[in-house]
This record gives structure tokens, C-alpha cells and sequence, in this order.
């Protein structure tokens, strides 16, 4: 249960994940891709939330976040809706939070309206072991009572340790256990991109 | 796992205790939730061991540690088997066989924190919550905090800190962490409640408070015990309050954003006036709130992870680490760390 | 194997060219016994028996710290043929009849003569004046009184004290420390203590009462001692005194001239003392006053303590450190090994003249034939790491566990008896 999932994705502050450092990163996804696949995501969130007038976009920090706000920005263009953005930071929830050093913790903001009878969308850059998104979703029963909850990630890589799927993908990119995947955005990183490498001395 | 304790702010980098403050941060947020609770320490005993009296810092710590899921045991002084004269080192084993994770201890002697931390009897974090008239690192931390609400960054302010700093661990706890902030600290007390050497702490000091008031951005006002006077401190309450208490027209005095501050229990009338206490410039009832989301921090940052994220490293107690190295070959040569400051 | 007689070849009488010493019925002679036993001396220092003027041997009444039997035995492993046994027993050595019983306990244990020192007052109360002459007049033939651990605060009493013994030869032994400067202290007042928290013992409380009573020894013309002095200003303060012709005459601890109040820093009570642990420019002081004579002795101050009395908080601990088995050590250490004192010197510092100050005949006494054979041969090449658990002490509070130290005891002799063969203690 405890394995450590060293590139789950979503943890807070940039930078490659730990795990060892990795070996040369091929981009998948290009600057114009990531765009292409955001946009995609908020007209997949419009159709299938049928207007979503009752969402909530919530951010996973760091990356997370910045994609919610983009989303948002998105939605916001297209329809003229302009949805309660969020983030919801889950270091406390984690579940592997004793193998590590305490970490510093991200910034949680829940929009004015809170989340009570709401349809929330979770927002990730990675998809990978599925427990950074357990975690979310303890956090987000302890602020409230969401109608639904709903998943957007620009990438699932696959390998699920728990039943976790995600609603809205970017990209399917299946991996190997020993490769890792990074998602590069402007807002953190200057530019955007989805890399992939291999860990050095990968098990 | 790296035995790391809270023991005094001169332990703490300027990058520890903005860790803390930021976290801090985060945590009060939680304030605003419905269920004020988060599961992070769930299964980890704190225990508060108050060997020394006091209601509200036990409080304060026992609200942080149950915010965090943490199972919180309560030993106080009275009625137990201390005031029985059950040693300190009897009363630590015990909570060690109880397995503590982590021992919150206030202790009427100083040096009572750091004694719990090394002396080998516990394998647990130790957080000091105020030893005699040593420190009070958290009570320092939630200070800075209230500050950094009220007046954004702490570097390049000037606090003022006023009364009994000769017997204040509060003081003393302030004096090291706003220095480590980058602020300007200056001591103001009767000659005889000033410490002895305080040219060598790393703070300005004065014997006369109206002169320094109108340059800083916040005073913070210590406890003075009526006692004191009996013990040829000041001669009168009275002289006490005209000299070096906060009334009205010294709260006037102060530049427009400047708050006032006060640790507490107040003596009203005595270093603080009621009108000054109960004023918008009083941080007073903050500081109270700001104490449960900055041990909150604390305790996450001690405890939560595989190791400490602050701290300096501490040798594991037991031995005398002291000897070995201490004037072995001259006087005052090098020594054992411990509280340095 | 301790006969009387013994052929001690090769060693270096007070540190000067090796010799020939020969005992003989508990004598130094001028040529060997027959059956004497050949003792191989080659590097060792000879010096005569070293005499404590201050020890804490706890019993009667805290032998749960330390018996005479247990503090002779580590008196005999530390060089030591005679030590003054202080006062503050339970109950109090204010009689007769308790300064002949710890002398009587002294003779039984036969490690090293215990010469017990008589109370200044009452209980050590400071209020009435003890039966001085009583004990002065008793089998234990007292000469030296003291209140140790307490002050002898009151001028006027201090006075009284002063004249009263001068009718037997006897001498006062101040523990120098103006109470109303001193109440709750816990360490030296200075830098370390205000940083630490802990309630200063200033130097001026120390000096106060220094000040006042050579003033006092010259008004009343008897002889004053001091007690583990401690301070910089203490020494100036003895100097001048000793200029003038005072009757005066002062000790120092060998921990006082090696630690210094940082040690504090980690509230370890193994070095909570009473008078505490000083600053390095008062080691600096009293080892240049131990030097120049100024301070006459190196006095131990031998002072055990349980161990439930040290592992415990600072403020709750016992002040006190243990001293009779390191202080030749830290004489060398301090003194010798750098080049302060010579092996004379050591002599003249850690047995003549205490002897004398104590008026404690048949110690201290020159190393020629004729004289009674009480002596200590010290390797001084050798060192040892201090190990608590392998002191003869009951107790274990020595302030220098884990240090190396160099020079260790050979063999001492008492009366010519070998208590110590080997760098063992001999069992009777």
C-alpha cells in the first residue's frame, strides 16, 4: 500500500519529482498540443456538465492550479461563463506523508460559494497512482457536501494503484513504471510542454 | 528518524520560521471550515506535560494537536504523581512507555525543555511551550505571525519590547526570532529588570520608554509581577506604570500603523491601560488565535513527515556530550552546543 | 603486596633527578631494610602525600552519596594521605562527639588520615557560635572550622570566630558568598547565565565577603582561610592582602581552574557547582594566582552526590562535583603541562602548605630520611580517559567524564603502608 509513487504529479512547488534524477526528457506534447488539449477539456466540460452551471473548477497546487485558472479563463471565452476557480491543496491528506520530510503545504482557496451541492472538477496536470486524487476528494469532504465530483488531468499515465478514473483527459499517455512524466507550464516554468524521461537507476 | 525538537527560537534559520509562518498561513484557513480538522497526525500521541501552570498555552496546544487528528493526553502538575515528588526523569519514562510521539512541556525551571530533550529518557520530539524564565519559542513564532498580518514583512520594523525582560522567556524568544526576521528590536526596563550583558544580545536597549515610541512599528508589552516590587524591582506600582506602562497618550504617541502587543494574562492599569488593551491597535485577542494555527504549524512541521523540516540537528541525549570537548585543553575552548544563542 | 618496608628505585624526588628512597617502620631512611620490597620507579614523579584541605566524605548522614570508607579509598587512588572531612553532616559537626566519630571512622578505614573539620556555628545555622574549643580539645584534635556551604555572613560573628580560635591555633575557612546576593542562584551572573535564564551568583558576592574578613583577620590578628576561590577579583583581592602581612591564606578547586560557565549551556547539572563554574579570564586569574602563590593550596572540594541529585532539571540539582581521584590530573593538566608550575610547585601547592594551614603534622613533610613515609609516586607520562563508573567514589558526578587526562597515581603510601600498588587501590 505504501508504495512510494515518486511521479504521482501533483505535488506543491515546481521541479522535477523525486525519485532519482532522470535521464534525457523527450517533449509529447508540445506548447501548441497543451493548448489544443485544454481547450478541448473545457468544451468536453461544457457538453457533458450540459451548460455547467453549478461547477466548480478546483486546482490541484502547483501545477493544477495554474491549468483550473486556464480552464476557467477558457470557459469564460467561449460561453461568457465565468466559473468559481479554486484551489485545493492535499500535503495533510496524503497518504505517504510519513516516508518523507514534512513538506511545505499549498495554498488552498475555495471559492465564495463553497462547494456544498455543487458539482466540483478536480484539476490535475498528472494522473498516475490515483493518490493524490484520494486524497483530494477526503479534502474536499471535509469542506463540504459537492452534488458530484468530477476529474480533469492534462495527462494519465497509467498504472492505477487504487479505482480512481479520470472524466476529462488531455492526453492518454501510457508509461512504464520507470519512465517518468513532467508537465512544464508557462506560468511556472516559462513555457509549456509535457516531457518524458527515464529515471536514472530506475528500479 | 532524526531526533529534532523545538526548544528555543535561536534554533530556528529565517528560513525555518518563515516555513513555519507560511504554514501557518495555510493552516488558519482552516478556521473557516465546517469540520476544523485535518487527519495528518491521526494515530500520533502529543502529550502536554504543564509543569507549570497554565490554562490557556495548554489549551491552545491541545486544540492544535486535535486539529491535526492527533490523540492529545493532558498531564499537569497538580494533583499528579509530580506534586507528589515524582522526578522529571520518572515522569518522562513513563510518557515514553505510554509512547509519545511528541512532549509539549512547560516547565517552571529553565533549561526544564532542553534537560526533557537530552537527557536521554524520551525518544520523542520536544516541543518547548516555556521554561522558566529561558524561552517560549512558539509564543515568539505566533508574535512574528500577528506582526507579518498586521504590517506585511517583518524586515527592517522596529518592535519595541517593554517591561520585566530580565524574568521574560518571552522576551527572550522574541529578541532572537524578530532579530532572524531582520527586525529591529529595542529592550526598554528599569535598570533592574534589565538582563545582565544585554550589550550582547542582538537587540538595541533603553532605559526610557517615550523616546522610543514614536519610531517603532509595534510594541510588545511583558507581564510585570506585583511581586517584583518586593523584591526592590521598582519601588511602587505606581512608579511602574507612569514609567514604563502604555496609556492612552503613549498609545498616541506611537506612528498611526503601529500596533500594541501583549502575551498575556494582562495586569490592566498596570503595563497596559484598559483603554489600550481593548483598542483596534491591540492585537491582543489575535494573538490568542493565531497561537492554535501557528502550533498547528509546529507540530505538522515536527511531526508529520519522516523527519522534522525545521530544527537544527540535536545529538541524541543520554551521554554528557559536554565533557568531551568542553576547555579539555584551555579554558572556554570549544563547548557543546545547546541553547547558543 | 604492601609490606613496610620498600626500596623505591629511580624516582624523581619533586620532579628533580631520580633517587633512591627507602621506608622503613612507616620512616624514610637513610638506607634500606633488609626485606625491603623493591619498588621500580623509573619516570615516576615523587611527591609527599597529598592533603586535601576541603572534602566532603558525607557521612554521617548521606551515605547514600558517600562513606569515609568509600572517600579515603578515593582519596588513597587520587595521591592523597590525609584530607579535612567538612562539617556539614548530618547531624552537623558542631561537637565533640561527632568530629571523634568521623575521625574514629577515618582510622578504622585506614586508606588515608581523615582530619575532620569543626562547624563555625550551630548547625551551620550562622547564629551561635559552635563548641569550638571542644572539638579543638577532642581525640580529633580540630583545628580548622568551617561552615562550608553556608557563609559565615554575620560580621559579627565572623569576628567572634576569628578571636575565639586563636586561643588553640586554629584557623577559619570562609565559604565566601554573600547570601542576599546569591538567593535562587544557579550559575556564574554573566553572559552565559543571562542568555541561559538561569539566576546569576555574581563575582562581587564572593568578593564582598573576601574583602570584608581580611580586613577582619588583620583587626583580630588570627588567620583567615578562603574556600574555593573562584574569582579574578578574589585573587587581587588576597593579593592585596597577603601584601599587607594579613594572616590570609586561600584555596582554589581544580575544576575551577579548567571549566568555565559555557559549560552550562546545556543544563547539564554534572556542572552546577556552588561557588559555579567561572568565566575564562577568572580561570585565567586564579591559575596565575596559583602560580605566583597568591592561592596556597588546591583544594578539592570533593563533593558527591546520588545520582537521583544530577539526572534531574538544572534548577531542581544538587550543586557540587566530585574531585579527589582527578585533581593530580588536572593540576598536571592545567598547571605543569603548561609550563605555570613545576613538580616542586605541585608539591608545595597540594601538600605542604595545606598540611601546614591545617597544622597537620607528619604530612607535607620534606621527602628525606626521618620523616614519616607518606607519599605518592605519579606516572606523568601516562593518561587515562575519565570513566565515572571506574572511580572508587560512591558517586558519579565528576564534570570531567570523558576527558583525557594526563598523569596517573602510581602508588601512595601512608605511614608506609601502600594503599595504593600498581595503579590499584590495596584492599585492608
Amino acid at each position: 500500500m505504501t508504495d512510494v509513487s515518486t511521479t504521482s504529479g501533483a505535488r506543491p512547488g515546481g521541479g522535477p519529482g523525486p525519485g532519482g534524477p532522470t535521464g534525457p526528457m523527450r517533449a509529447v506534447l508540445d506548447a501548441a498540443a497543451v493548448q489544443r488539449a485544454l481547450t478541448r477539456i473545457a468544451h468536453e466540460i461544457l457538453e457533458r456538465t450540459q451548460g455547467a452551471d453549478d461547477a466548480v473548477l478546483l486546482g490541484i497546487p502547483t501545477r493544477g492550479a495554474h491549468l483550473a485558472a486556464r480552464l476557467g479563463a477558457q470557459i469564460a471565452a467561449v460561453e461568457g461563463l465565468e466559473l468559481p476557480v479554486g484551489t485545493l491543496d492535499v500535503t495533510m491528506y496524503r497518504d505517504d506523508l510519513r516516508l518523507r520530510p514534512a513538506r511545505a503545504l499549498g495554498r488552498t482557496e475555495i471559492p465564495a460559494g463553497g462547494v456544498d451541492g455543487r458539482l466540483v472538477v478536480l484539476v490535475d496536470d498528472v494522473l498516475f497512482s490515483g493518490r493524490t486524487i484520494r486524497a483530494a476528494l477526503d479534502a474536499l469532504g471535509d469542506i463540504g457536501r459537492p452534488r458530484a465530483v468530477q476529474l480533469a488531468v492534462l495527462v494519465d499515465r497509467g498504472h492505477r494503484e487504487l479505482p480512481i478514473r479520470a472524466d476529462y483527459v488531455g492526453k492518454n499517455l501510457p508509461t512504464a513504471q520507470r519512465e517518468t512524466v513532467q508537465v512544464r507550464l508557462a506560468e511556472t516554468d516559462g513555457q509549456d510542454a509535457v516531457l518524458l524521461g527515464v529515471k536514472e537507476g530506475a528500479r | 528518524m532524526t531526533r529534532r525538537h523545538l526548544l528555543s527560537t535561536a534554533d530556528l534559520s529565517a528560513d525555518d520560521a518563515t516555513l513555519i509562518l507560511d504554514t501557518a498561513a495555510e493552516l488558519a484557513r482552516l478556521a473557516d471550515r465546517p469540520i476544523k480538522k485535518l487527519p495528518t497526525l491521526r494515530g500520533r500521541t502529543v502529550v502536554n506535560l504543564f509543569l507549570e501552570d497554565s490554562t490557556r498555552t495548554r489549551i491552545s496546544f491541545e486544540t492544535a494537536a486535535k486539529r491535526l487528528s492527533a490523540d492529545v493526553i493532558n498531564f499537569s502538575a497538580k494533583g499528579s504523581s509530580v506534586s507528589k515528588g515524582e522526578s522529571l526523569k520518572d515522569t518522562a519514562l513513563t510518557l515514553e512507555a505510554m509512547g509519545a510521539d511528541a512532549v509539549v512541556v512547560r516547565h517552571w525551571a529553565s533549561g526544564g525543555a532542553h534537560r526533557l530533550a537530552h537527557a536521554g529518557w524520551i525518544r520523542g520530539t520536544v516541543v518547548n511551550a516555556g521554561d522558566g524564565t529561558h524561552e517560549h519559542p512558539t509564543q515568539a513564532l505566533l508574535d512574528a505571525y500577528t506582526l507579518r498580518s498586521r504590517l506585511g514583512s517583518l524586515d527592517g520594523r522596529r518592535v519595541a519590547v517593554v517591561g520585566d525582560v530580565l524574568h521574560s522567556r518571552v522576551a527572550r524568544s522574541n529578541v532572537h526570532l524578530l532579530a532572524t526576521l531582520g527586525a529591529e528590536v529595542t529592550l526598554v526596563a528599569p535598570p533592574t529588570l534589565m538582563p545582565f550583558a544585554v550589550e550582547t544580545w542582538p537587540c538595541a536597549y533603553s532605559y526610557e520608554l517615550d523616546p522610543v515610541l514614536p519610531k517603532v512599528d509595534a510594541v510588545m508589552m511583558l507581564r510585570v509581577q506585583r511581586e517584583r516590587m518586593n523584591q526592590a524591582y521598582f519601588p511602587t506600582e505606581r512608579e511602574y506604570a507612569r514609567r514604563y506602562g502604555v496609556h492612552a497618550e503613549r498609545m498616541a504617541a506611537l506612528p498611526e500603523h503601529a500596533v500594541v502587543m501583549h502575551p498575556g494574562p494582562m495586569n490592566r492599569g498596570l503595563e497596559i491601560s484598559a483603554e489600550v488593551a481593548d483598542s483596534a491597535r491591540s492585537t491582543v485577542t489575535e494573538q490568542v488565535a493565531n497561537g492554535v494555527s501557528v502550533r498547528m504549524a509546529v507540530l505538522y512541521l515536527l511531526l508529520g513527515g519522516s523527519e522534522p523540516a525545521i530544527g537544527t540537528e540535536n545529538e541524541a541525549g543520554g551521554t554528557q556530550p559536554g565533557a568531551t570537548q568542553a576547555g579539555a585543553t584551555q579554558p572556554g575552548g570549544t563547548q557543546e552546543g545547546g541553547a547558543a544563542r | 603486596m604492601s609490606g613496610r618496608n620498600w626500596t623505591i628505585r629511580g624516582a624523581r624526588v619533586l620532579g628533580g633527578e631520580p633517587r633512591e628512597l627507602y621506608v622503613r617502620d612507616g620512616l624514610l631512611a637513610a638506607a634500606p631494610a633488609a626485606d625491603a620490597t623493591v619498588l621500580d620507579a623509573d619516570g615516576l614523579i615523587a611527591l609527599p602525600g597529598l592533603v586535601d584541605l576541603h572534602t566532603h566524605l558525607r557521612e554521617p548522614g548521606r551515605e547514600d552519596a558517600e562513606t569515609v570508607l568509600t572517600g579515603t579509598r578515593a582519596a588513597a587512588a587520587g595521591g592523597y594521605t590525609a584530607v579535612h572531612a567538612m562539617a556539614n553532616t548530618d547531624p552537623v559537626a558542631d561537637t565533640a562527639g561527632v568530629v571523634e566519630q568521623v575521625w574514629r571512622l577515618g582510622r578504622e578505614a585506614g586508606y588515608c588520615d581523615v582530619q575532620p573539620v569543626g562547624a563555625v556555628t550551630v548547625g551551620i545555622a550562622g547564629e551561635h557560635l559552635a563548641e569550638l574549643g571542644a572539638m579543638a580539645d577532642s581525640a580529633a584534635r580540630v583545628r580548622v572550622f568551617s561552615d562550608d556551604g553556608h557563609c559565615v555572613s554575620d560580621a559579627a560573628l565572623m569576628r567572634r570566630a576569628l578571636e575565639y580560635v586563636k586561643a588553640f591555633g586554629g584557623v577559619v575557612a570562609q565559604h565566601a558568598q554573600e547570601p542576599r546576593l546569591t538567593e535562587g542562584a544557579q550559575m556564574n551572573e554573566g553572559e552565559v547565565s543571562s542568555a541561559l535564564g538561569l539566576r546569576g551568583w555574581p563575582a562581587v558576592a564572593e568578593e564582598a565577603i573576601i574583602a570584608r574578613d581580611v580586613l577582619l583577620a588583620a583587626h583580630t590578628g588570627s588567620r583567615l582561610h578562603v574556600c574555593h576561590l573562584s574569582t579574578a577579583g578574589s585573587v587581587d583581592l588576597v593579593r592585596w592582602a597577603k601584601s599587607k602581612g594579613y594572616p590570609v591564606t586561600a584555596e582554589v578547586t581544580p575544576h575551577h581552574l579548567l571549566l568555565t560557565d559555557e559549560l552550562a549551556r546545556g543544563y547539564d547539572p554534572v556542572y552546577k557547582v556552588n561557588p559555579p563554574l567561572r568565566t575564562a579570564a577568572d580561570v585565567e586569574a586564579v591559575r596565575a594566582g596559583l602560580a605566583d602563590g597568591t592561592i596556597d593550596v588546591v583544594a578539592t572540594d570533593h563533593a558527591p552526590h546520588p545520582l537521583e541529585a544530577k539526572d534531574c532539571e538544572w534548577a531542581v540539582a544538587a550543586m557540587g562535583m566530585l574531585g579527589l581521584e582527578t585533581a593530580l590530573s588536572v593540576v598536571q593538566h592545567t598547571m605543569v603541562d603548561t609550563g605555570l608550575l613545576d613538580w616542586a610547585g605541585v608539591a608545595d601547592r597540594m601538600s605542604v602548605r595545606a598540611a601546614a594551614i591545617g597544622s597537620l603534622g607528619g604530612h607535607g613533610r620534606p621527602l628525606e630520611p626521618g620523616e614519616p613515609a607518606n607519599l605518592t609516586l605519579l606516572d606523568p607520562a601516562a593518561s587515562r580517559t575519565i570513566e565515572p563508573h571506574a572511580l572508587h567514589s560512591r558517586s558519579r558526578n565528576t564534570p570531567f567524564a570523558g576527558l583525557k587526562l594526563p598523569g596517573v597515581v602510581h602508588a601512595t603510601f601512608l605511614r608506609g603502608a601502600a594503599t595504593v600498588l600498581d595503579g590499584k587501590v590495596v584492599d585492608r
